[in-house]
């Protein structure tokens, strides 16, 4: 038979079905079809995009949740071409902007710092070289996939070799220093280098968004700074011409030119999974309108509790298993606020609101912020990241109008009083608030407003606990526990069944290497 | 004379173990100590005519049996007694009762929850795998992993032979222990909030972490990993209080040769050519020696007790980033009777172990909030016991001493200096939550001794009143401990050496700081090594 | 809480049955099974025994843990959890079954009873509470119930089991294939009957509410007056169990969630209980490993062994030869064994080596001095004591 026949003989069947079309979903996709797989992507949101896409929020005001991008590999950009299919971003890195309410605000560049003594300027300098070296290290792993210390195979451990060797490399000064501050509290580490408070706050930042850490919280907030810093771009911010979903379009494009296809609206409701002597061997998708795909590879893009809780069952697994993707942490701390202005607000002190900018006094601020959130409350002085999309992309917003997007921290996903609309507007308030005191007529503007908690994102979005990062970054779940063994190199227990997404090394973030990683190990 | 092998500076534990194994091996050793009394924190003292008070350590647990087998501390007057069980008050006025008798406390917990009462035993089973992992590593110097010298490379491999023991999934498992938050790390195991607090309590003993910091579970093991005759998480106590093992410690010092002298404090260390030649003391007199031993803490031993300018580039700094925070308190009570608990039927195990006011693992993270905020929370955690009720060495008869430590108290207050009517209001706190489970306790004090990390600095000497010379997270662990590149006890200064509990494998009264120490330098020395190997367990 | 007594919350609980049994425990010998107070043995450990093999005794089995699984998803639930297929057990059937870890190390092994299309009752040696959640953990409509205080159960074994039994007036008893439930009208409730036990003898398991215990007792000890009824401890079970070959918690095996060191536990191969590993029925708990294991044999294999000489080779280690420089295994349970008058063990032998000669190198006591011997060893494959009766039915008198 030849090939084009056979082809069309099974025309019905795919080599792999990708469920959910987030930027992992899609990255995966796009180099699945680049090897001539037959993809289909299914997405059950009327947009691919996941928590990149696009929404209109308010007539006329666009925004995605994830608003800016800061580690997206270069290399999936190239490999992909998806410059050729529109991705833009090199003109547009952000200032990261630490708010001070008396106006003596630090401002980060990539490689200076202003707003602080000549001190801390001096010590930035040191700092940013050391992580930028440490950083390094790590950089050749997150497009790598973790080995299995089980397997007893040569060539995975020797990416444990050379990730000793890369350690090793920096010589024996470096390596001690790092092997010390791999698992300090961002406090301390900020302590250790700087006076000003807002510069601590602010460049802890990075190591704490998205997790349930707070700035005195050991193991895991400065991997998160590292990981962060991996990218090309050392972790500098940026808006893509069209926001983030800018980068999503041009996946998509990447992806559907290769000949994956993109259905929307398309909601699977279980992986089906065939049984033979040889034991589980999963087969095909069934849609929640009871549509059945079948092929050969399935490829969960959506986290893992959703993945094998939902849609795998409980009994195609083991036990020990089970317990251990139910025992995941991921609950969300973060929650999203969107305001659709009539005009460009002036921030106290600040020329133009086109960086990145963080509200975060001090880190006893967010500590504090915290206290309030891990008793399920949500506190009463939220900390927070802001940008302004719209005055880098003038197409988010009608004409000379703006929007204002935040990651507002530690909202709690789960509520001690449970979520309502009052609690909502509650912490909303607060948030504008808060807002208000570095940009008092912030109010004047707003023409309409969005809040969505944890909560919220969960039910939009479909991310259990609406975790960013879809399960929580810490060192018990990172590598090759990323989201547990058995799991954490893209395969899974059930033959045929991948995971794709944010809950496998290397994690969250608009950054791409689960989807890259997983398409390898699918490959093989 | 005033010419000797090795001073050790501080009589703490560490530094008289570090100097038996000196003398033992035939050096001419003398222990410097500033106060007019010997021991550190491991002291008993009659600060009330009659009542001998545990006044800062008052648990053992850690000691190493192969060091009190080989310095053979029971005939130098030391016996220790284990704990019965404990009682645990909850928050609403539930009780829980640990017995070391497995029946009976597999009965109690079933009582509160039969999920918990199953669980207990795979979380037993888990923390055993656990501590016997981290006690091999107890009596033996922690390699240099950036080093290529043949014996770190061995201890590597050692080490690496060790975890891989443990096999696949527990490897995983262990690295998910050694980095979680004590409570999320129970999650796993238990439904039960009271049984939660009560397991997760170990975890926050004088470390300036929450139950719910990540990293608090390895401190959880810390407490619970060593054993009194080879029951795991045993807890004894010292027949004649905690100065009963410094006692005995250097009755075998003194058994060697070695000399102790008090009210002998520490001016500063004499260097030389970049070479530790002896010490300075407070009254202006010079003592020298080959070797320089401090027991002091990490911090207090670099900017106290040296001069700046004799430290190679960054070591002043090293020392003034470590981690030595002081968050635990201590009052000590001499009683004119036996203290009746509510909800305890006969007061039982009152007069045989520990009481924990546990609470709720929120209660116990609230009040680490308020050390956070610099101060202390109305409803702290206490952990107690009533030494008196079994040892008759400590109290009159028919009188008790409580001894009870309070976990959190913060070193600098945010309001301003700490001062003897804070200091007391601080006592009064835990009076008062006392007396919310013993009505009536109030009345029976006939002596009070309160402690705060102020106290603790100023008499012991331990910065910032920190009981573990160091805070006990990754990066101060181990190979890092007190500073990675100085795990091995030898100091950046030739000829000086740490041997408190700054160094590898930390705080409590284990010894093995000490005795690691005076391996490292008898081979420095070319002496033959007097201290024994831990072989104890077939494990 | 009882106030009067301070030691009430520690001291051992009691089984319905305890009154009778302490006024025939007349030497006072009690040990404790899962915080119930227990009989180790009543009056002497060998005359019961011969009770069990020769007329008929009861054993107290209320500190057995016992859970009751129901709901549209009990089927499913524990079909995942154990490694036979419970879809097969028929109602009113009872079936002995083991369950594993992922590694497919055994944790437990129990009964599990269908009592009705959606309700099971599983039994244990151990507390199972932590794992039965872990395992219902997703499943819709299961609940589990620890029912190990709500029923009591006593073990009737011996050849006149089913004559007493039949003179208690429970007609149709001798129907009762093996693994069968019957249930009677008792006092007006019910009482079920199982064909089960743990002597590899005749002998049915009896179940009844608490508060019928003591009618239970008495009118099974007067209807097994003259049938030689006893009660037995666990030093007796102990013997009769071994001679059956059944394996024992801590002895043949050791609980995979108590185990501390890697593979210190044992997987149901090891334990030769294959043929419970179904490897048709839907997914189970350990499967993969299982079938690893299967496919390329199992380290360890449990053997039963006869061994020369009358001196039993407790704790003894087995060698390859007779010069004992070759260590290749270990016993778990040794004993003399009064009814076929051999001296049989258990041993964990690794099994490359089954096939060879196996020595145990046996330490004995004579006067307070210690004498080793080495001592051949046969294998076996059946069961040293497997009487016809016991699976017969109906089943003989006596």
């Amino acid at each position: 038979m030849s090939k084009a026949l056979k082809r069309c003989v099974e025309l019905d069947r795919y080599d792999s079905i990708i469920i959910g079309a987030g930027h992992n979903a899609l990255v995966c996709a796009a180099y699945l079809a680049r090897s001539g797989q037959r993809v289909l992507v299914l997405e059950a949101a009327d947009t691919p995009g996941g928590l990149g896409a696009s929404r209109e929020f308010h007539p006329g005001f666009h925004a995605s949740v994830a608003h800016t991008i800061s580690h997206f590999p270069q290399q999936i950009v190239s490999d992909l071409k998806l410059a050729s299919h529109g991705f833009e971003t090199s003109s547009s890195a952000l200032p990261t902007v630490g708010l001070s309410l008396d106006k003596k605000h630090v401002v980060l560049q990539q490689n200076s710092v202003s707003g602080t003594s000549a001190d801390d300027a001096d010590a930035y300098q040191n700092y940013s070289r050391l992580m930028r070296r440490f950083a390094a290290v790590l950089r050749p792993f997150w497009l790598r996939t973790m080995p299995r210390i089980g397997n007893n195979s040569l060539a995975e451990m020797m990416t444990f070799a050379h990730i000793g060797l890369n350690i090793r490399r920096i010589g024996k000064k470096d390596m001690q220093e790092f092997l010390r501050i791999v698992s300090l509290p961002a406090r301390d580490l900020m302590d250790e280098y700087f006076d000003n408070d807002i510069l601590k706050a602010t460049l802890s930042w990075d190591g704490l968004i998205g997790s349930k850490l707070a700035p005195r919280s050991p193991n895991g907030a400065v991997l998160a700074i590292l990981y962060r810093m991996a990218g090309e771009s050392r972790g500098v911010h940026a808006i893509p011409a069209g926001g983030v979903n800018g980068l999503i379009e041009s996946l998509c494009t990447s992806a559907t030119t290769s000949g994956a296809e993109i259905r929307n609206a398309t909601t699977v409701s279980r992986v089906l999974i065939d049984r033979t002597d040889n034991g589980l061997k999963a087969m095909g998708v069934q849609l929640i309108n009871g549509e059945k795909i079948q092929a050969d590879n399935i490829v969960s893009a959506t986290d893992p509790q959703r993945t094998f809780l939902d849609l795998v069952g409980v009994e195609h697994l083991d036990i020990g298993f089970t317990n251990r993707i139910r025992r995941l942490r991921c609950d969300g701390y973060v929650a999203k606020l969107h305001l659709a202005l009539n005009g460009l607000p002036d921030f106290n002190g600040l020329e133009r609101p086109d960086g990145r900018m963080i509200i975060a006094p001090s880190m006893d601020a967010i500590e504090f912020a915290f206290d309030d959130a891990k008793y399920g409350e949500c506190p009463n002085q939220p900390v927070m990241e802001i940008v302004l999309p719209s005055v880098h992309d003038a197409s988010l917003a009608p004409d000379g109008q703006h929007v204002l997007s935040a990651h507002v921290m530690y909202v709690p996903y789960r509520l001690k009083e449970g979520w309502t609309d009052a609690a909502r507007d509650l912490i909303c308030d607060r948030a504008i608030d808060t807002i208000a005191q570095y940009a008092p007529r912030i109010r004047e503007h707003i023409i309409h407003r969005e809040f969505l908690t944890p909560s919220d994102l969960e039910q939009n979005y479909r991310v259990t606990g609406g975790h960013w990062h879809h399960t929580e970054f810490a060192m018990d779940q990172l590598l090759m526990m990323r989201p547990t063994y058995e799991a954490a190199q893209y395969g899974t227990p059930i033959p045929g069944l991948f995971l794709c997404g944010a809950g496998c090394h290397p994690g969250g973030d608009i950054m791409g290497g689960a989807g890259h990683n997983a398409a390898r190990e699918i490959l093989r | 004379m005033n010419n000797y092998d090795a001073i050790i500076i501080g009589a703490g534990h560490n530094g008289l173990t570090n100097a038996a194994y000196l003398a033992k091996a035939g050096l001419n050793v003398v222990v410097l100590e500033k106060n007019d009394y010997i021991g550190g924190a491991s002291v008993s003292r009659e600060l009330h005519e009659g009542w001998i008070y545990s006044s800062c350590s008052y648990v053992c647990s850690m000691m190493r049996q192969a060091l009190h087998r080989d310095l053979d501390l029971g005939r130098h007057g030391l016996l220790l007694v284990p704990y019965l069980g404990t009682v645990n008050f909850g928050d609403a006025g539930e009780r829980l009762f640990t017995y070391h008798d497995e029946e009976a406390a597999h009965l109690e917990l079933k009582r509160h929850s039969p999920h918990d009462a199953d669980a207990m035993h795979r979380f037993q089973t888990d923390l055993t795998r656990y501590s016997q992992l981290i006690r091999k590593t107890l009596l033996r110097t922690p390699p240099d992993p950036t080093s290529f010298r043949p014996r770190d490379i061995r201890e590597l491999l050692y080490l690496a032979k060790q975890v891989w023991a443990l096999g696949e999934k527990e490897i995983y498992e262990y690295v998910r222990f050694f980095t979680m938050s004590a409570a999320e790390y129970l999650e796993d195991y238990f439904e039960n909030d009271m049984i939660k607090a009560a397991m997760a309590s170990p975890g926050i003993i004088g470390t300036a972490l929450g139950v719910y910091s990540p990293g608090s579970s390895y401190i959880l093991l810390h407490h619970v990993m060593g054993d009194v005759d080879g029951s795991i998480g045993a807890w004894g106590l010292a027949r004649g209080g905690m100065g009963a093992i410094s006692d005995a410690i250097a009755g075998a010092l003194q058994e060697h040769g070695g000399e102790i002298r008090t009210n002998a404090g520490v001016q500063q260390v004499l260097v030389e050519n970049r070479k530790a030649v002896g010490v300075v003391l407070e009254n202006g007199d010079e003592i020298r020696a080959r070797v320089v031993v401090s027991n002091l803490d990490a911090k207090r031993t670099f900017t106290r007790i040296m001069d700046k300018n004799d430290l190679p580039e960054g070591i002043y700094e090293k020392a003034c980033n470590f981690k030595i925070r002081g968050s635990s308190g201590k009052v000590n009570i001499a009683l004119s009777g036996m203290p009746k608990f509510t909800g305890v039927p006969g007061n039982r195990y009152i007069d045989r172990g520990g009481q924990g006011f546990t609470g709720s693992l929120e209660t116990m993270e609230r009040a680490y909030d308020c050390w956070k905020r610099g101060r202390w929370s109305d409803d702290p955690f206490v952990e107690s016991v009533i030494p008196s009720a079994w040892d008759p060495t400590v109290a009159p008869p028919g009188q008790h001493w409580m001894s009870n430590f309070v976990q959190y108290c913060p070193s600098d207050l945010a309001e301003g200096p700490w001062t003897a009517e804070k200091r007391d209001l601080f006592g009064q706190t835990v009076v008062d939550k006392i007396e919310r489970y013993s009505p009536g306790f109030k009345d029976l004090i006939v002596h009070m001794e309160v402690r705060t990390p102020h106290e603790i600095e100023q008499e012991i000497g331990l910065t910032e009143g920190n009981i573990f010379q160091g805070e006990l997270t990754i990066d101060q662990l181990f190979f890092n401990r007190p500073f990675p590149g100085y795990a091995q006890y030898r100091m950046p200064v030739k000829n000086l050496y740490m041997c408190g509990s700054s160094t590898h494998p930390g705080g409590g009264v284990s010894a093995a700081c000490g005795a690691n120490a005076a391996r490292e330098i008898l081979m420095d020395l070319r002496r033959p090594n007097t201290v024994p190997d831990d072989d104890f367990y077939d494990e | 809480m009882n106030t009067t007594d301070p030691y009430a919350g520690e001291r051992l609980k009691l089984s319905p049955f305890h009154p009778r049994q302490q006024a025939l425990n007349i030497r006072d010998a009690w040990s404790a099974w899962n915080g119930y107070k227990f009989a180790d043995y009543y009056y002497d450990a060998e005359y019961e025994y011969f009770c069990v093999r020769n007329s008929c005794g009861t054993y107290d089995i209320c500190p057995m843990q016992k859970y009751e699984i129901r709901g549209r998803d009990a089927e499913v639930m524990l079909n995942r959890m154990v490694t036979r297929d419970v879809a097969k057990i028929r109602l009113n059937r009872v079936a002995y079954c083991v369950w594993c870890t992922d590694e497919g190390r055994m944790i437990d092994d129990g009964t599990i009873f269908r009592l009705a299309g959606d309700k099971f009752m599983l039994t244990c040696g151990s507390p199972c509470n932590a794992w039965l959640e872990k395992s219902a953990f997703g499943f819709d409509e299961v609940s589990v119930t620890d029912v190990t205080d709500d029923l009591a159960a006593l073990s009737l074994q011996g050849p006149t089991s089913c004559a007493v039994l039949k003179n208690m007036g429970l007609h149709g008893i001798d129907t009762a294939k093996p693994f069968d439930i019957m249930y009677f009208p008792f006092h007006g409730d019910t009482l079920m009957v199982s064909r089960t036990g743990f002597t590899g003898d005749l002998g049915y398991e009896l179940w009844i509410q608490p508060a019928l215990a003591l009618e239970l007792w008495d009118e099974l000890y007067a209807a097994g007056e003259n049938y030689g009824i006893q009660p037995y401890g666990e030093a007796a079970t102990n013997m009769a169990r071994l001679e059956a070959a059944f394996i024992m918690p801590a002895m043949e095996f050791n609980e995979a969630l108590r185990t501390v060191h890697f593979e210190h536990d044992q997987t149901p191969f090891e334990l030769n209980l294959g043929w419970m590993v179904d490897f048709k029925k839907p997914h189970f708990s350990g499967r993969r490993a299982l079938l690893k294991e299967k496919q390329r044999g199992s380290k360890y294999t449990l053997t039963k062994l006869d061994i020369e000489g009358n001196k039993p080779a407790e704790g003894s280690y087995i060698y390859k030869n007779k010069r004992c420089t070759r260590e290749i295994g270990y016993v778990t349970s040794a004993m003399w064994s009064p009814a076929v008058k051999a001296n049989i063990a258990l041993a964990m032998i690794k099994t490359e080596y089954l096939q060879g000669e196996l020595w145990a190198e046996i330490y004995y006591e004579k006067e307070l001095r210690q004498y080793s011997r080495v001592a051949r060893c046969t294998r076996k494959q059946k069961p040293f004591w497997a009487p016809p009766r016991a699976r017969a039915t109906p089943p003989p008198d006596f």
